[in-house]
């Protein structure tokens, strides 16, 4: 309650001292954003700019790093194909992810909410345990498995790879989402005549959207993101994604064109960044967890 | 519509017992409340008869019909649940709908049948709104709509009232009973409120600790409780109820409340030795059967006022006799000339009172 103690105060040292604590931590957080957005900006320029770059001026200003947007490029004996293939391939990855991973653990994450089996808990526990060993530790097995279903080398294995380490988290992350939903709604579904699998379809699937943009998000970032299984599990080069593209621009000659890099760099930087601008809503909803609601 | 039996019914969770052999018939258009402190299973009971529990044992009949392995879809209920459990992402009129679209019915006739209980129910205005815009009573009337639009066989109803506030929670039971009588459906209520119970039910099952205490009309549960809990657990304020023993002395039967002693009538004294299966009683007696005499007077107990408690036409009054606090309610014109600290007669009616075994709990005259 207010009992008046800000008449005690001189007001106006009470307004600098909140001003002053307002800079001292913008100012904090400042200095420690702009390595970040330095490692971004040198990025830009280099991108506009026709030689290597030190510093964050640009030289000689050119769009020529940009060129793969609407030609294919040759170095020598090296032809660096045209962007777009590769960024679809990027686009089936993340977007294969993303379906094989939200409808798996939707059921997943509904059914570690509201069925009673046995080792339910210690199952919760164990995803989260296993969650800690890096994707990486499983690579030579994951490669032979995916030998044996005749995958290696389709974007599909990558898909299915990605999508099975990432489903334990989505799950757990899902999860939280339907144990906010009270019991008594689902079970006025089944009273009102539904299935259980009408009253998650009809009724609680509505009731978890905001989860199920949330896990959506995450799953399409980790698919556009991922390197190590498209690197391992693809020798085609009309199969990579724009991560493994990156990485060939550095690797397959001696004589490194900065200006090309930056812009694909950048150019791969871009679908995640217009995707949070887009959904940092949800994203949000992770963090508070939970619908609103009657 | 349908009568609704219950048969041993039993729900255990883990080593809990939530309901422990319950038997209750309730009959075709009856409206029977399940009453009982929390966790006492009468929500366990109601679950189950809607088949969203599975009993561990027992058996459900509607009618002669075995439905105890029916899902809830198949046993045609109606269900408003103490939270009202709308869907929070459908209209009003979705809400209401829902059910019926889930039957497939023809949409003209779902509309038909959601636009004329809504109507029923007042809330005809609203369905085009979200339930996060409607007020607790509003919200309580679409869930009652949502249950009664599918023409249910048992309507069943989980302390439907209990989160409206208290002028609005008279009103609904007043209209909940008439609704019940005017569309004759099988109810069963669920809740813990004893005036709910006492107001609507034409039958009371009094449950404690997942077990069967009385069935039986309000009247007969309030006048004749079957056992202490009982007689603790209807009326406001409780029944007043004091352990003492049963003594012999002289051929005269007298209570014996170690502080102080009542004499019993010969008649009454004598069914109760041959009744009881020890000395040890519990005296119980309603506060509205007491009087409060200013004078020295037959079969009355002498006590000093500890409180008084005034509740506009009536007065609580609470003597002190010996270690014991009796209530005894007075009207307020009788009590106005009644200060704490006073002394007084508390005068017993022994037509009134009540005495259980303590040992069973059991009443036995």
């Amino acid at each position: 309650m207010y009992r008046g103690r800000r008449s005690v105060v001189n007001p106006y040292s009470y307004r600098i001292k909140r001003a002053l604590m307002k800079a001292v931590i913008y100012g904090v957080m400042t200095a420690a954003t702009i390595p970040l957005i330095m490692m971004y900006l040198w990025l830009f320029m280099q991108s506009i700019s026709d030689r290597v770059l030190v510093g964050f001026i640009p030289t000689n200003f050119s769009i020529r790093g940009w060129r793969f947007l609407w030609q294919e490029i040759k170095f020598g004996e090296v032809t660096i194909p045209m962007i777009w293939p590769i960024a679809l391939n990027s686009l089936i990855i993340a977007g294969g992810v993303t379906v094989f991973e939200v409808s798996i653990a939707l059921l997943a994450g509904y059914a570690l909410s509201r069925i009673e089996f046995p080792l339910r808990d210690k199952m919760l526990l164990l995803i989260i345990a296993l969650h800690a060993f890096p994707g990486i530790t499983l690579l030579i097995a994951t490669f032979y498995l995916l030998h044996l279903m005749g995958l290696i080398n389709t974007l599909f294995g990558v898909i299915i790879a990605k999508a099975a380490f990432e489903i334990p988290m989505a799950a757990w992350l899902i999860k939280g989402f339907f144990d906010a939903i009270p019991w008594d709604v689902e079970a006025s579904a089944l009273v009102d005549g539904c299935s259980r699998l009408q009253a998650w379809r009809k009724v609680i699937l509505p009731l978890v959207k905001p989860g199920i943009a949330a896990v959506s998000i995450f799953a399409f970032l980790a698919g556009w993101n991922e390197f190590i299984f498209a690197y391992t599990f693809l020798f085609d080069p009309n199969l990579f994604p724009l991560s493994v593209h990156v990485l060939n621009l550095i690797g397959e000659f001696r004589y490194v064109d900065y200006s090309l890099l930056a812009a694909t760099a950048l150019f791969y930087c871009i679908p995640p960044l217009v995707f949070f601008v887009l959904t940092q809503k949800y994203l949000m909803q992770v963090q508070v967890g939970g619908v609103k609601g009657a | 519509m349908v009568s609704v039996r219950l048969v041993d019914l039993c729900k255990y969770f883990g080593s809990v017992k939530a309901v422990d052999g319950l038997n209750l018939e309730i009959k075709d258009g009856e409206f029977v409340v399940l009453l009982g402190p929390s966790g006492c299973g009468k929500t366990t009971t109601l679950f189950c008869i809607a088949g969203i529990y599975k009993p561990t044992k027992g058996r459900i009949y509607f009618d002669e019909i075995d439905v105890t392995d029916w899902p809830p879809k198949d046993r045609n209920i109606g269900m408003v649940f103490q939270s009202y459990a709308l869907y929070p992402h459908m209209t009003v009129f979705d809400n209401i709908a829902f059910p019926l679209k889930l039957k497939k019915l023809p949409k003209q006739e779902i509309a038909r049948r959601v636009r004329e209980v809504a109507k029923m129910l007042q809330i005809d205005h609203l369905l085009d709104r979200y339930p996060a815009q409607l007020s607790g009573g509003q919200q309580q009337r679409v869930a009652l709509a949502r249950a009664l639009v599918k023409q249910p066989d048992v309507f069943l109803l989980d302390e439907p009232l209990s989160n409206l506030d208290a002028k609005l929670r008279i009103l609904m039971r007043a209209e909940l009973k008439r609704l019940q009588k005017e569309l004759k459906i099988t109810t069963v209520y669920v809740t813990h409120d004893q005036a709910e119970a006492m107001t609507l039910a034409d039958r009371i099952a009094v449950m404690n600790e997942g077990k069967l205490q009385q069935y039986g009309p309000p009247d007969e549960i309030y006048n004749r409780p079957a056992n202490v809990f009982v007689a603790g657990f209807i009326g406001a304020p409780p029944m007043n109820l004091l352990d003492c023993s049963l003594v012999e002395r002289d051929g005269r039967y007298v209570l014996d409340f170690t502080s102080f002693e009542i004499e019993l009538p010969r008649e009454l004294g004598e069914v109760v030795r041959s009744r009881a299966s020890s000395s040890e009683v519990v005296f119980g007696v309603r506060p509205e059967d007491l009087k409060i005499s200013k004078g020295p007077a037959t079969s009355a107990i002498k006590g000093v006022v500890y409180v008084t408690e005034p509740l506009g036409r009536e007065v609580i009054v609470n003597v002190r006799i010996g270690d014991h606090i009796i209530k005894v309610i007075e009207s307020a014109s009788t009590a106005s000339e009644i200060a704490a600290g006073q002394e007084v007669w508390v005068v017993l009616d022994f037509n009134r009172v009540h005495i259980f075994d303590r040992k069973t709990g059991k009443l036995v005259v």
